[in-house]
């Protein structure tokens, strides 16, 4: 048995079982904390599939900023109570299940038709695509072949740190005149 | 590399339904947001192994944007929680009642 046969039987079932954890807690801070352990599962396999870069940044981005950037807010606003189980729409619950278990399979016989179970990756890897480390080869194609869509995206980040600053500031009530007529006569007398 | 590539991909698409039932079935903003977030990281595990299994790094490339956009997708999200739960003091989705059409 091979390394990275050993690493995805002990990580996968982990990463299904802390995505299954997360949804079934009822709690948002204990949710929070499976999708981190998830996380990290998935960053795992980015390893062993030989994309040591985007390792990096998913531990970096995902399980540190995203996963802060939440936990923060659930502070923020006290939502970490428990949800009421009562349904809305009857029959909500065991329709969304069915529906996903049906995704599930459907995904599953299309990889089957698709790629086969049984298609193996090129063993050369590390030494022809990742010439001189993942970082360096996919900064090649990244600032050759995709330099504009790079580009692109540092526009994208400054507009959704505007957007933010927008949404999240308090507004201000206009001071009408009557309120204004009203402090100057106060502050009068 | 002795492990098949479809099994990485199969597990993407456990964890993508896995997030699809979590969006379906969860009332806290926050919680649904969280899934939606497990179904972008297993679409990027997908692209990961399809840049495997290819041979070039156009995959990751790929993944790698998505996780930008995540980001940026995260912080304006989390924003509008923000906003919304001060005006109507919940984070519930079946309070939000007032899109009703």
């Amino acid at each position: 048995m091979a390394v990275d046969e050993i690493v995805f039987w002990v990580f996968a079932p982990i990463s299904i079982g802390s995505a299954i954890a997360m949804l079934l807690q009822r709690n948002a801070v204990h949710a929070a904390l499976f999708l981190v352990v998830n996380f990290f599962t998935i960053a795992v396999f980015y390893l062993v599939l030989g994309a040591s870069f985007l390792f990096a940044v998913q531990i970096i981005v995902y399980a540190g900023a995203i996963m802060v950037l939440f936990l923060f807010v659930i502070m923020l606003l006290g939502v970490d109570r428990q949800e009421p189980l009562v349904e809305r729409l009857r029959g909500q619950r065991v329709m969304a299940i069915v529906l996903g278990t049906g995704v599930a399979i459907e995904l599953i016989v299309a990889i089957r038709a698709g790629i086969g179970f049984a298609t193996k990756a090129p063993a050369n890897f590390d030494e022809t695509v990742n010439r001189g480390g993942n970082a360096e080869a996919l900064a090649r194609v990244l600032f050759r072949q995709y330099f504009f869509p790079f580009e692109v995206t540092s526009v994208l980040l400054i507009v959704a740190a505007i957007a933010v600053v927008v949404l999240a500031s308090r507004q201000r009530r206009a001071i009408t005149r009557a309120e204004a007529a009203n402090t100057r006569q106060r502050e009068a007398v | 590399m002795s492990t098949p590539i479809a099994y990485f991909v199969v597990v993407s698409a456990m964890l993508f339904a896995i997030g699809t039932v979590g969006v379906l079935i969860r009332k806290n903003a926050l919680v649904i947001f969280m899934s939606v977030e497990l179904q972008l990281n297993a679409v990027n595990l997908a692209l990961v192994s399809f840049s495997r299994m290819h041979g070039n790094l156009n995959g990751q490339v790929v993944a790698f944007f998505s996780m930008v956009v995540a980001a940026a997708e995260v912080v304006v999200g989390l924003a509008i929680i923000v906003v919304v739960y001060r005006r109507r003091q919940s984070a519930s989705v079946d309070d939000l009642t007032v899109l009703r059409g």
